[in-house]
């Protein structure tokens, strides 16, 4: 009988244990590897993803983006909408709701005061927020009661959620960071580095530059999460030793921005002990074609300015030959193996906003040529290299210093002397080019070659601001210390007609439609910006990692919660 | 006064006493026919070894070859022969070695000399070298590269505009050892018998220099000069590293290493022949000079 019951105890215990993880903290430990590391673990006062993403695990927006770019509420009861009257008919005005009985990780209540005090402080015209853009248009915010908070915009807002969504705005507690407004903010180091959330987690120890210490948040609002209770996340290496720590050792059960060769993903893969994970956002690598003449004869000033338009990389159909020459897989190939997948669009992401172009997919090299011969550019003098009227086709083709890029260029380079390009290659060092300095003819806003290659991105899941960059107004020079975005001095009065509208369009399906076609008026309608690879976030997690849900579009830590322990 | 004959072989010429000598040394031997070799393989193997342009596609199926007959060193991630780069990097990084050297050691041993001989530019030549030693090398590259990068290439198109721009920074960056290490040899050098006799019968400056003090830093001179050899052609690296060197598509070893440096643990003879390369290069280099220094030393060659 006794020996009866003992079994069935054990039976029982072994009943249960599978719900086991469905308690707070009862996961243990878990280590989390982000190879830049964290130095503050407040998001205003840091740009730097590695800062953004650690801080989100202590602090929280209203709302966050899902791994498919969809807002969902965190904080707020739900997502305010035109149609459930939580955004105003004529878009000036978002009210949202708190979810009631929240608590700080001190225990104390969370109001809507707080979310008010953040746009304060993030406003404040003598700190510098790193964040201010999120936060830009707005008039003011009101808080009629504890848990309402009502933002009301200058203008006609189509895309409201930006103040208080996503990691990047989240809510700073009153009580805490008063002191520390304006010029005061960088000195608050308390503050900064052990800020009081809302999240699943609370700073127990930092090391600034080396490690964080967290332990589960007592006062988190689902009384079963997290299933961990305490998190270690360590800084230091770089990518590929980052991917080793989860895919060989075993060290780490999740590691940021694995971004390794293919050869190296397939040999980490084969290890066993971890999987790298693969999300699509919106980063692209292209080619930008120069419309104006950067020859270095011209005088500084005018060099690669509109005054002199390109000569032969103004005519489309040059542009468009340069781009059919290029196989687009086999640079995904070579570079990026399951983080990369070849693209035609330079908004290849969320889906609604992806244009259906994919005509520059397969290589046709004797197409590209026919297209040289049609525009005048034939090799009279037998050298392998086009010429037309005396002058040869020869271009400068610059990036970065980055053994991919290099490999791209070498490839790029075969396939443009193939069509009878001569093609000189040039790579300058990241800080450098992508330094900005108004004073190196070495950064990629001057554009002192005729292509260049660099991937770019755009923050959130709307395109309207990063589309908004090659209006004519955006053309960088020496009047706007070549700050503009508009690097390829592209101007379209029809395509600048076009994005006001989209900025003054609310409704989402139009949105999506508008941008779909300023997308292409970029791309396959005029070969300005030739993408080539459709980059995806690259992370490792561990085997007995669960709950990992890889998300482009917000912290990658998004869900830490709803990890747990695979037994 | 009658001919006596001493029973002494007649006086040989000195380049043949020093030829001798150095061949006697055994290492130094060594060193210089693997440097031969090596000039060698970079200049004439090219002609040779010529395999077949392949296009992208094709060259791409046959990335990653571990060494083969068909592939001496197997073939890179973009499957280009890497035997054929090493033969191009070669001429390029043994090419930017020695003439950076020379540069320094012109340089070095110029203002090391004048410096020692006369009391007066003494101070102020060694503060210069001072000044050049606390020069950091790579912002003042950059500064060099990016004044003078596109005026160069103009004129010399851009891969001669990277060679003078590169081998002329070198050398200027690296005479200030050979300057000390002269200077001090100088300082000792000129307060022996010899040259106080040789200027107490009213030799000039010029002679006493180019003939009694010169042929005796020599030996000082060449060690400098073999090791500046090594650190020319890995500055070289680093400079191409950053992209400040050569446009990217022009192999030298230190750039083969450094694109072989990702697959280290995948495929080690990336970066074993580069490696292996610049190692006897260096090592080849030293032997000779430690040969040389032998050989041109009077009193060991008597022996």
């Amino acid at each position: 009988m006794m020996m009866k019951s003992a079994l069935l105890g054990a039976v029982a215990a072994l009943g249960l244990a599978p719900a086991a993880f469905a308690e707070r903290g009862a996961d243990g430990h878990v280590n989390v590897l982000y190879w830049q590391a964290p130095s503050i673990l407040n998001p205003y006062l840091s740009s730097g993803t590695k800062d953004v993403e650690t801080s989100s695990l202590i602090l929280e927006g209203l709302a966050g983006f899902d791994e498919k770019g969809v807002v969902f509420p965190r904080l707020a009861e739900s997502v305010p909408t035109v149609e459930n009257g939580g955004v105003s008919a004529d878009l000036t005005q978002i009210t949202w709701k708190l979810k009631a009985g929240l608590l700080w990780s001190d225990g104390t209540p969370v109001t809507s005061k707080d979310a008010k005090f953040t746009w304060e402080y993030c406003t404040h015209p003598e700190g510098g927020c790193a964040q201010a853009a999120r936060y830009e248009g707005i008039k003011s915010i009101d808080t009629p009661d504890d848990l309402t908070i009502v933002i009301t915009f200058d203008a006609p807002k189509p895309n409201p959620y930006q103040a208080f969504v996503g990691g990047t705005s989240p809510i700073l507690q009153a009580a805490q960071f008063a002191n520390c407004l304006g010029a005061a903010a960088s000195t608050c180091t308390d503050q900064n580095f052990k800020p009081i959330g809302t999240g699943p987690f609370m700073v127990k120890d930092f090391k600034v530059n080396d490690v964080v210490e967290l332990e589960a948040n007592p006062n988190y609002r689902d009384p079963a999460k997290p299933a961990f209770a305490t998190m270690t996340v360590k800084g230091g290496g770089d990518a590929q030793a980052a991917a080793r720590a989860v895919m060989e050792t075993g060290e780490f059960d999740y590691a940021w921005n694995t971004q390794i060769n293919p050869e190296m993903q397939a040999q980490m893969a084969a290890a066993g002990k971890g999987v790298l994970l693969n999300g699509f956002g919106t980063l692209v690598e292209r080619i930008e074609m120069n419309m104006t003449n950067p020859d270095p004869a011209l005088p500084e000033g005018e060099r690669s300015t509109p005054k002199h338009p390109h000569p032969f990389l103004s005519d489309i159909r040059v542009r468009k030959a340069l781009s059919m020459a290029i196989d687009r897989q086999i640079l995904v190939d070579i570079g990026y193996g399951s983080a990369g997948r070849p693209t035609c669009n330079i908004v290849p992401a969320p889906e609604m906003f992806a244009s259906d172009n994919t005509d520059c997919l397969k290589q046709d090299m004797e197409g590209a040529k026919a297209l040289l011969e049609e525009a005048g550019w034939t090799d009279s003098d037998g050298d392998g290299v086009r010429d037309k009227d005396g002058a040869k086709l020869k271009i400068l083709y610059q990036t970065s210093t980055n053994p991919v890029r290099q490999d791209f260029q070498a490839v790029i380079k075969d396939w443009w002397t193939e069509l009878g390009v001569e093609v000189e290659l040039k790579n300058i060092d990241a800080s450098v080019f992508f330094g900005g300095d108004a004073g190196s003819p070495d950064t990629f806003q001057k554009f002192y070659s005729d292509v260049e290659m660099y991937a770019n991105n755009f923050d959130g899941t709307d395109p309207e601001p990063y589309l908004g960059q090659y209006l004519c107004d955006k053309i960088p020079g020496p009047d706007n210390q070549w700050q503009g975005e508009n690097i390829n001095r592209f101007c379209d009065p029809a395509y600048d007609a076009l994005w006001n509208e989209l900025s003054k369009t609310a409704d989402i399906a139009k949105r999506a439609e508008i941008a779909k076609k300023l997308n292409d008026m970029l791309t396959k309608d005029s070969y300005t910006v030739v993408a080539l690879v459709d980059r995806g976030r690259l992370s490792a997690a561990a085997n007995t990692l669960g709950g990992v849900v890889l998300n482009t579009w917000d912290t990658e830590l998004w869900n830490a919660q709803d990890w747990f322990r695979v037994k | 006064m009658t001919d006596t004959d001493l029973g002494i072989a007649p006086p040989e010429s000195q380049l043949r006493a020093v030829w001798a000598q150095f061949r006697k040394h055994k290492g130094a031997m060594i060193g210089l026919i693997i440097l031969v070799l090596l000039v060698i393989f970079s200049i004439f193997g090219p002609m040779v070894w010529n395999p077949e342009k392949l296009s992208v596609a094709e060259a791409l199926k046959l990335k990653n070859k571990p060494p083969a007959l068909a592939y001496p060193m197997g073939t890179d991630q973009l499957g280009r022969d890497v035997m054929q780069r090493m033969m191009y990097a070669g001429r390029v990084s043994l090419a930017v070695g020695f003439v950076a050297m020379v540069i320094a050691i012109v340089l070095g041993t110029t203002i090391g000399i004048i410096a020692g001989y006369f009391k007066r530019l003494d101070g102020w030549l060694m503060r210069l070298t001072d000044l050049f030693l606390a020069l950091p090398l790579i912002p003042l590259l950059l500064v060099m590269v990016m004044l003078f990068r596109d005026r160069m290439a103009g004129v010399l198109g851009p891969e001669g505009g990277a060679f003078v721009l590169i081998v002329f920074a070198i050398g200027v960056t690296s005479w200030m050892h050979a300057a000390r290490i002269v200077r001090g040899e100088v300082l000792a050098l000129k307060e022996r018998e010899y040259v106080l006799a040789s200027r107490a019968i009213g030799a000039t400056s010029r002679r006493v220099i180019l003939r009694h003090i010169l042929p005796n830093v020599i030996s000082p001179v060449m060690v400098a000069a073999t090791l500046g050899v090594a650190e020319a052609i890995i500055t070289e690296s680093v400079l191409s590293f950053l992209g400040l060197g050569f446009p990217p598509d022009f192999p030298t070893w230190g750039r083969i290493l450094f694109e072989g440096l990702e697959y280290i643990t995948l495929y080690p003879e990336r970066v074993i022949f580069p490696g292996l390369a610049i190692s006897l290069t260096v090592l080849s280099v030293n032997l000779i000079g430690d040969g040389l220094r032998d050989a041109l030393d009077p009193r060991i060659r008597g022996r």
